[in-house]
């Protein structure tokens, strides 16, 4: 549960910052993968580390500028109340809903079980 | 991890458990809004579809939707805000609660973290006693519901031991509000009476702001309650300056009469760990209806861990002032001042009216008398025969399927003469058992008073020729032992006469 609220405005206490960036390990990624239930190759992991290496030494630089006093941002258009009404619209049907599911019974998506043996 | 199987725990006696111990509570309600679509997308969100028939790209959470916030579900937010006293934020976003876990098919659930919608309000509450207790809101905010989850292979249903899992997403992305209270303290032994009734009182002022069908059977209301135990202060000491104990999280809580033995049941497990010298586990806790115990779930561990961060695909939300100034206008009179007016204008006494307030029938009365009940007639059957039902079963009195509109037609009917009283009960059994509305009940059982006078007068007259003893004493004066001929006339009727006419036809002839 959050400690408290905030009043009004944003304030940063919990800002999602990566701690600096030591490198990403081959087994960091396939746990990711495995998480995600992404299915890599040994080639595809090894790309994945440089590529994904890349990406969070890029995001350590911003973070080298990022300055207490900069409020972290959360989109890049300054928008707010961006809504709909509440009207009904067609969703997509149970059939092509379960199309993609690797498993499916009773119109439903049958996933593995979810809590590990004692 | 222990499971359902595990045996009873060691409870203390619960006015012992108060001797000793001063319970603090902090309940957590989750209301499912009544909208017409979901939180972030159009699909319908309608009770009982057929499985995934009410999903889409964004509510499956497939790659490259884009949700989109529903205007109607931020004012009920708002107005729910306002209604629980609360100050209403100038500027706020969504968050993403990250887990891995199936009834999300996103992987997160879009909620909102540090940034509600509404925060310092409060909620007083009448007590049984008419005393009030003030709980204080600490915030409300916004989030969608998940799906759900059949567990297959399992002994029960359960999910331990269940070899795979069946996952509907109908009700993933309906817009919910989660209202958390600060921690009631002072309740004392009143604590399961307080969380009940705020609970009830939530569920009475929701339903009148009209933004929820606040169903607890159905799960559009559902409460969690946490619980822990401080040892009571000693001499100079505040009670207030003694420092919380270790609280337990009960899910699954889904009547308001659950709420309460849940409650009491968690008091008298801590204090017996204490007493014992042992510690309280934070975890949380599985309510059971049938056996009124609690049992361990999953223990709050590193899976807490949930790396909220700002929802990057929805913009904030900035209700303008006068926005929300004009949704006040909208809310419904405060239930307090409302409770007053209506017994007012029904006549009804304080212990009468409290009766209505325990059995949950406020908003009930109300619609059987705006559908053409006597406000008498109302009373007696939601707080009489209903209430005593839904008593004995643990259930709401909403649950048996028999509307104000059912009770107005039933009131109608014994007004008429059309019913007496244990026809009425036997037309309400039907009712409940789903035969239909009272009067195709009463057609179709063949519930009619007789309404052929010289029938009643011929047994009135056998009655009298065959208990010449009792008549006598009636012709003597003493008009109270005419009950027992009324009885044997009505039996003699076979119940199917109108009691009052009898009387007075047994009077008039013995007079």
């Amino acid at each position: 549960m959050p400690p408290e609220h905030a009043r009004g405005r944003f304030v940063v206490r919990e800002a999602p910052r990566l701690a600096p960036m030591s490198a990403l390990s081959r087994d960091d990624v396939a746990h990711l993968a495995g998480l995600a239930r992404i299915d890599l190759s040994d080639a595809e992991l090894d790309r994945m580390v440089g590529e994904l290496g890349v990406i969070l030494e890029s995001v350590a630089k911003v973070q080298e500028v990022a300055a207490d006093e900069i409020e972290p941002m959360s989109h890049p258009l300054p928008l707010t109340n961006v809504t709909r009404p509440d009207e009904v619209r067609p969703s997509l049907g149970a059939e092509a809903a379960l199309a993609a599911a690797p498993e499916k019974e009773q119109q439903r998506f049958s996933v593995p079980r979810i809590l590990d043996e004692d | 991890m222990s499971s359902a199987t595990s045996v009873a725990e060691e409870i203390v006696d619960y006015d012992e458990a108060l001797e000793r111990y001063d319970p603090v509570m902090g309940l957590e309600v989750h209301v499912e809004l009544n909208t017409a679509t979901k939180m972030f997308c159009g699909c319908a969100t309608g009770f009982g579809a057929d499985p995934n028939s009410q999903v889409c790209p964004v509510c499956l959470g497939l790659p490259g939707a884009l949700p989109v916030v529903n205007e109607k579900a931020v004012e009920s937010a708002i107005r729910i805000g306002l209604a629980l006293n609360c100050e209403i934020a100038e500027w706020c976003r969504f968050a993403r609660k990250n887990y891995f876990y199936p009834d999300m098919p996103k992987n997160f659930q879009t909620s909102q973290y540090d940034e509600p919608i509404a925060f310092e309000g409060h909620l007083d509450v009448e007590l049984g006693d008419g005393t009030t207790y003030r709980v204080e809101i600490e915030r409300a905010h916004m989030e969608e519901d998940t799906g759900k989850s059949l567990h297959i292979g399992g002994a029960t249903g359960r999910i331990h031991g269940a070899d795979h899992s069946l996952v509907d997403y109908n009700r993933a992305g309906i817009p919910l509000i989660e209202i958390v209270t600060k921690p009631l303290t002072g309740a004392g032994k009143r604590a399961p009476e307080v969380a009940k009734a705020y609970v009830g009182a939530l569920r009475e002022l929701l339903r009148a702001l009209g933004v929820s069908d606040v169903k607890m059977e159905q799960g559009s209301l559902r409460c969690d309650a946490n619980v822990s135990l401080r040892p009571r202060a000693t001499g100079d000491q505040s009670q207030d300056d003694v420092p919380l104990g270790t609280r337990t999280e009960t899910k699954n809580v889904n009547s308001l009469r659950s709420v309460e033995r849940a409650v009491r049941y968690e008091i008298t497990r801590h204090a017996a760990i204490l007493d014992r010298g042992d510690k309280i586990t934070q975890e949380t806790r599985h309510w059971h209806e049938d056996t009124g115990v609690t049992t361990s779930g999953r223990e709050k561990s590193d899976a807490e861990d949930y790396r909220y961060f700002p929802e990057p695909d929805l913009v904030p939300v900035a209700p303008t002032r006068e926005t929300v100034e004009m949704l006040r206008g909208t809310l419904p009179e405060a239930p307090g001042e409302r409770r007053r007016r209506l017994q007012n204008d029904w006549g009804y006494s304080d212990l009468e009216m409290r009766d209505v307030m325990n059995a949950g029938a406020v908003a009930l009365i109300e619609e059987t008398v705006a559908a053409g009940a006597t406000p008498a007639g109302a009373r007696k059957w939601w707080t009489g025969e209903l209430a005593r039902r839904a008593n004995v079963e643990g259930r709401s009195v909403e649950e048996f399927g028999v509307t104000p509109a059912h009770i107005a037609e039933l009131d109608r009917l014994v007004r008429d003469g059309r019913l007496n009283d244990s026809m009425a009960r036997q037309v309400l059994e039907g009712v409940i058992a789903g035969e239909g509305a009272p009067t195709e009940v009463a057609d179709a059982r063949g519930l009619e008073l007789v309404q052929d006078d010289g029938a009643l007068e011929a047994a009135v007259d056998k009655v009298i020729e065959a208990n010449a003893e009792v008549a006598q004493k009636v012709r003597d004066g003493k008009v109270q032992a005419a009950g027992a001929l009324i009885g044997q006339v009505m039996k003699e009727m076979k119940g199917q006469a109108d009691a009052g006419k009898a009387r007075e036809l047994i009077l008039a002839k013995l007079s």
